[in-house]
């Protein structure tokens, strides 16, 4: 779906489903260089069982356009703005779900736009996630190095191995073109952004949470998803062994299993 | 910084992928070989979870025709081996062909081929699709401004096969895929007589590649199959050109495969409309063999290649040769472009002109023993194949020259065995044709 917002596209995915004005709403965030895509699992899956789904494109992503964000700050009320702009109502609530850049965007919202949101999961997450010197300067200069680096620390050495769960499809090669996709300077401004965020400046975040962290995730360990799930006063923890920082793409079903079983309980 | 200071971390090679790719030991049982899934469905533990994966919510196998566990070992390694982000694989390589024309054209499309195509290859294109309204112009492959005069408004593929046949002519894939992209058009490479091992399309800007199984990748000779592998490298997104990937599939609640897909769009389409329903696809138990195959292939293809340049020399040295067609020979026209784009060797199969025509091909062939007189390439075993009097024997030599064979030309595909005895048995054909030339009338 296309939508126009102060005076820029924005692009979502619907997962198939139709507005309903009475459903409930989740909205889907992406990580550092990749669009809503990486999100159509879960989509389509709460789309069929009766939830509103907004998968976005952030601004100068996917088909989004308009200048890249380079804070959290901003991603954060950029979503929210957009959720009051599909719902076309400003008191609008959603459920916002995140991976890695997108579960800071996630949180940043549960602290910051405390009204919109009711509840978030954030999937391979760390507060703060830094972000190594030799990925962030390959990224500056457009290096495809860059998504090389991200690209292979995301996946879990099974992954890189191979034996995909998606029938036929080797996710490391698809992780890699899914990056090249990627305009000039967004893996740059993504992972600057991800850099530079503090959660000690967040006001508290208060609703429910889930933090679903991969045992073999190299970019956020689990360790640090779990010092998050700490950080909130009503999280809890789903770990799914073995997997890397690209858990949509290398454990989906578990993904959405874990989803599920927070959202629809 | 500057440029060559930034260095990302490698990725697997080519060797440990051709063992390991796709898979890890069974989980269940530890089987460490992959093993055969020889069941035609598989159960759905729930209700939802089977709603789930009809509904592409959810990843797994439902049903052999559309993936099986073994296939999709097979399919992941291919993927991997030629830097692809997925594949398929199917019943042979002609249905890899057909299913992946079928994903991008619809009747009153159009495509763009080199006219150095295999000849099953020849026949889909020329006669089968224009019944269901797909059509074909056929260009010189070395001939550039062929393929631009050739495109028209309906065109949505360019098609080629690395290694023409049989002149051998080597495809610029650089060169063609820039023309490609700037008209708009993916490139389609037929790679079956180089292998990922010798040539990878989709590095060198392909965007789908095809092979046949049967020949190289599986190795033996002893199964039929083939392999769609899709590069992610083409956008789809927007574009009103490509509808089936571009604009809202009806079978799928009006999903848009290119903007929900990203770069597996195009492999994500033909699984779940090409495959379901045109149903060619693999038997287990078939992948389970080119697996097998795909473990060795680097091995293989060393000796391969090897094994060709030295047939190939002493047959260029022959006073009975009149000529030989292999890229891997400096006397062929695309020498230098091989040496950039293959450069681990030029395949191994080739083909060289008798002197004596159509009457001392058939002698030469009639007296090898070693090579296998059959319609193959790609066995470990080496073959031989003399078109005028097989598979073209119905057309007269103006016809046969006007498709670039000539009477005594000989096909052959180069085995693992040793080079010597080859050549040995190659000696004997010759010799048999001397004598025969010799004999009055």
């Amino acid at each position: 779906m296309i939508l126009q917002l102060n005076g820029e596209q924005v692009y979502y995915g619907t997962g198939s489903g139709h507005w309903k004005k009475d459903a409930k709403s989740i909205v889907f965030v992406h990580g550092a260089g990749f669009d809503h895509g990486i999100w159509v699992m879960p989509a389509r899956y709460f789309a069929r069982h009766g939830f509103n789904v907004i998968a976005l494109d952030l601004p100068g992503h996917g088909q989004s356009s308009g200048a890249l964000l380079t804070s959290i700050d901003a991603m954060a009320d950029w979503v929210a703005q957009v959720i009051g702009a599909v719902a076309d109502d400003a008191d609008a609530k959603a459920t916002v779900i995140g991976h890695s850049m997108g579960s800071l965007i996630a949180m940043n919202m549960a602290g910051r736009h405390k009204a919109t949101v009711e509840q978030i999961a954030l999937l391979g997450t760390s507060a703060p996630m830094p972000v190594t010197s030799l990925l962030l300067d390959a990224a500056k200069d457009n290096h495809h190095a860059a998504i090389d680096m991200t690209n292979t620390w995301s996946h879990s050495q099974r992954s890189i191995m191979g034996s995909s769960d998606n029938p036929g499809v080797s996710n490391i090669h698809a992780g890699e073109r899914w990056l090249e996709r990627a305009g000039e300077s967004v893996l740059y401004t993504d992972l600057a952004a991800c850099n530079a965020f503090d959660a000690a400046e967040l006001p508290p975040v208060e609703c429910p949470a889930l933090v679903i962290t991969g045992g073999d995730d190299k970019m956020t360990p689990a360790k640090a998803g779990i010092a998050v799930a700490q950080m909130l006063p009503n999280a809890h923890v789903a770990n799914l062994p073995s997997c890397g920082h690209s858990m949509l793409t290398e454990q989906p079903n578990q993904v959405l299993d874990a989803l599920s079983g927070f959202i629809l309980s | 910084m500057s440029d060559g200071e930034h260095r990302g971390p490698k990725g697997l090679g080519f060797d440990t992928l051709s063992l390991h790719a796709g898979q890890v030991p069974d989980p269940s049982t530890g089987a460490r070989a992959t093993p055969i899934y020889q069941s035609a469905a598989f159960v759905f533990p729930d209700s939802d979870v089977a709603v789930g994966l009809f509904n592409l919510e959810r990843a797994g196998h439902v049903y052999s025709r559309l993936s099986n566990p073994t296939n999709a070992v097979l399919e992941e390694r291919m993927a991997a081996l030629d830097h692809g982000v997925g594949a398929i694989v199917t019943a042979s390589g002609q249905a890899a062909i057909h299913l992946a024309i079928t994903t991008l054209l619809s009747a009153g499309d159009h495509i763009v081929a080199s006219r150095s195509l295999y000849g099953g290859t020849h026949n889909l294109f020329q006669y089968t699709l224009s019944r269901f309204g797909i059509s074909t112009t056929f260009v010189d492959p070395r001939d550039f401004d062929a393929f631009t005069q050739a495109i028209q408004p309906n065109t949505k593929v360019i098609f080629g096969e690395v290694l023409g046949n049989p002149g051998l002519e080597v495809l610029d894939i650089p060169q063609l895929s820039k023309l490609a992209h700037d008209h708009g058009l993916p490139l389609m490479i037929d790679a079956t007589f180089v292998t990922p091992y010798l040539c990878r399309p989709i590095d060198l800007g392909a965007d789908i590649v095809v092979h046949s199984a049967t020949k190289f990748l599986s190795g033996h000779g002893v199964v039929v199959g083939g392999v769609v592998v899709d590069g992610g490298t083409f956008d789809w997104r927007g574009k009103e050109k490509f509808p089936t990937l571009s604009q809202p599939y009806e079978g799928f609640h009006d999903l848009v495969f290119a903007e929900e897909f990203g770069p597996l769009a195009f492999i994500t389409r033909a699984r779940r409309e090409g495959i379901r329903d045109f149903g060619a696809c693999m038997a287990p138990m078939t992948a389970f063999q080119i697996l097998q195959g795909l473990e060795t292939l680097p091995l293989r293809m060393q000796r391969h290649v090897a094994n060709a340049l030295e047939v190939a020399k002493y047959l260029e040295g022959h006073d009975m040769v009149e000529s030989v067609s292999y890229p891997g020979l400096e006397s062929h026209l695309d020498y230098a472009l091989a040496q950039t784009m293959l450069p681990k060797g030029a395949g191994a199969v080739f083909s060289f002109e008798l002197k004596g025509g159509r009457a001392a091909g058939r002698t030469f062939i009639e007296s090898l023993d070693i090579f296998s007189h059959l319609a193959n390439v790609g066995d470990a075993k080496s073959l031989v194949i003399h078109p005028a009097s097989t598979t073209h024997h119905r057309m007269d030599e103006a016809s046969l020259l006007a498709s670039g064979i000539g009477p005594g030309l000989v096909r052959l595909s180069i085995g693992l065995e040793d080079p010597a005895d080859l050549i040995a048995d190659l000696k004997k054909g010759l010799r048999g044709v001397e004598k025969s030339l010799r004999k009055p009338s």
